[in-house]
């Protein structure tokens, strides 16, 4: 927390401990996506398995970051900014465990996926997969920042991931149409780019989380602002 | 009459204890029907503030009001030299810290104020007193036992005792000083209800250490510090997004 430290020394280390707990979770996500898609890109079945693997410790951090946030709520009774930012990471929290899951996800579908010849070569999937995980680091930045800026930035860049997502989904609508024994590799591909649209969907509720935490306002139901309204905002 | 659900409005108030300024140029509104808590560190004067509310600076000397503190609906200045305290005190009552009970019976306690006001009829008196008890919460604790000495009673009874002889005289606002500071945690809880209770009939101001308490009973917060009033905002906003960096860093914990 920047600014003053607390009287209480406990309460000041309780409360970065939630914040690393959360950064760290971070970081494994980050690193089970970046394995994930590389698992289908480069066809490695055995990194996949890694990643379906780890989830357990992605889990298990999970639980524990949600104690931590639960004991101080018990025992501290937290007000203002700090009560703001226990809400805060209980909710991220969730959702960093959910795009673990994702992460695992991707993984499954790319194990079925490279036991078969490879449909096509892999362009705007890894592009999802790059802004994706770019949306994920930035909001995890916009947090430790307290970045408001950031933050709204990310709530616009789900854009691109969704017009992406459709032209994947028509693209492989065309192969599948054409030749019935795709479909099967092309449906496991349309679910692997859904699930990196649902970890953008996440990246901008961490970042509207965010928001909130900062300046006390609920922003998620309000459409973010779109690039030549921010200019004018 | 500024606005009809204002109980009174503090204006530009000073007060100096001799030579120390003590409250400067605080402005307030206080509703009716509310209940206002104050806040702050030690020596902020939010007790000093509390006082100006009932005169209780006046029993000594070399203490000085500057500007209002208005009584709606009349729009009275309380602080005013020409006010009789003794008139104001009856029409805002204070509650304690430490309950202080009279040496009298339960009974004599509440009626006490009646008494000096000169109602002798024992069918009013026992009205009152009855109804000042229930108010209190404490009638169905006490009614077999109403002519037994008050020091009988355990600290949060004394507590709410206090607060039925404050009731005694109908006041317009009721002024509270750490009212459960000496009280347990079961009795100070039957006390926050109560506060919340009494709110649909009088206005409250509340000074309060206990930033918890001063969240769970009040409508508006002010907080103090040094003699100023650095917030004045719903009690919600206060403790979820107050606007000055003070205030967040007392109530958060980060002062000193």
């Amino acid at each position: 927390m920047d600014g003053k430290k607390h009287i209480s020394d406990q309460y000041e280390r309780e409360l970065q401990d939630v914040k690393e707990s959360l950064l760290y979770l971070g970081a494994m996500i980050e690193k089970a996506m970046g394995k994930a898609i590389n698992a289908l890109l480069e066809r490695n079945s055995e990194l996949a398995r890694e990643v379906i693997a780890e989830d357990d410790q992605i889990d298990q951090l999970d639980v524990e970051t949600e104690e931590k946030c639960i004991r101080v709520l018990a025992l501290r009774q937290p007000t203002a900014r700090d009560l703001r930012f226990i809400a805060t990471a209980i909710k991220i929290n969730g959702h960093l465990e959910r795009i673990g899951d994702m992460a695992a996800n991707i993984a499954e579908r790319a194990i079925i996926l490279n036991e078969e010849p490879q449909l096509k070569p892999y362009i705007d999937l890894p592009r999802m997969a790059d802004i994706a995980r770019g949306m994920v680091r930035e909001s995890l930045d916009a947090l430790v920042n307290e970045n408001v800026e950031l933050a709204n930035k990310v709530r616009g860049d789900d854009e691109s991931i969704d017009a992406l997502n459709e032209q994947i989904f028509r693209e492989l609508l065309t192969f599948m149409l054409e030749d019935p024994r795709k479909i099967h590799a092309s449906l496991l591909i349309m679910q692997i780019a859904k699930n990196l649209e649902r970890i953008s969907d996440h990246a901008e509720s961490i970042a509207n989380r965010v928001i909130y935490m900062i300046t006390g306002k609920i922003v998620r139901h309000e459409t973010p602002l779109k690039a030549q309204d921010k200019q004018i905002a | 009459m500024v606005n009809s659900t204002l109980k009174s409005e503090v204006r530009n108030l000073n007060f100096h204890y001799g030579d120390l300024h003590a409250l400067k140029n605080i402005n307030l509104p206080i509703e009716r029907r509310k209940v206002t808590a104050l806040i702050g560190p030690s020596g902020c004067g939010k007790t000093t503030f509390l006082r100006c509310f009932n005169r209780m600076h006046d029993l000594y000397p070399h203490n000085r009001y500057g500007g209002e503190i208005i009584l709606y609906p009349d729009g009275i200045n309380i602080v005013s030299p020409e006010i009789d305290p003794i008139e104001i005190r009856m029409q805002i009552s204070m509650v304690f810290q430490k309950p202080n009970p009279f040496p009298k019976s339960i009974y004599e306690n509440v009626a006490y104020g009646l008494r000096v006001r000169g109602i002798k009829k024992k069918q009013i008196l026992d009205e009152k007193v009855e109804k000042s008890l229930r108010g209190a919460a404490l009638w169905e604790e006490v009614k077999d036992r109403l002519y037994d000495p008050a020091f009988e009673l355990s600290g949060g009874q004394q507590q709410r005792l206090c607060i039925a002889r404050a009731l005694a005289t109908d006041p317009r606002i009721l002024l509270f000083d750490e009212p459960t500071s000496a009280l347990d945690p079961t009795a100070t809880s039957r006390i926050e209800a109560l506060i919340v209770e009494l709110k649909k009939e009088v206005t409250i101001i509340i000074v309060t250490h206990n930033m918890q308490q001063a969240a769970r009973v009040s409508d508006y917060t002010a907080f103090m510090y040094l003699g100023e009033l650095i917030e004045f905002d719903n009690t919600d906003k206060i403790f979820t997004t107050p606007a000055n960096r003070l205030t967040e860093e007392y109530i958060t914990g980060r002062f000193g």
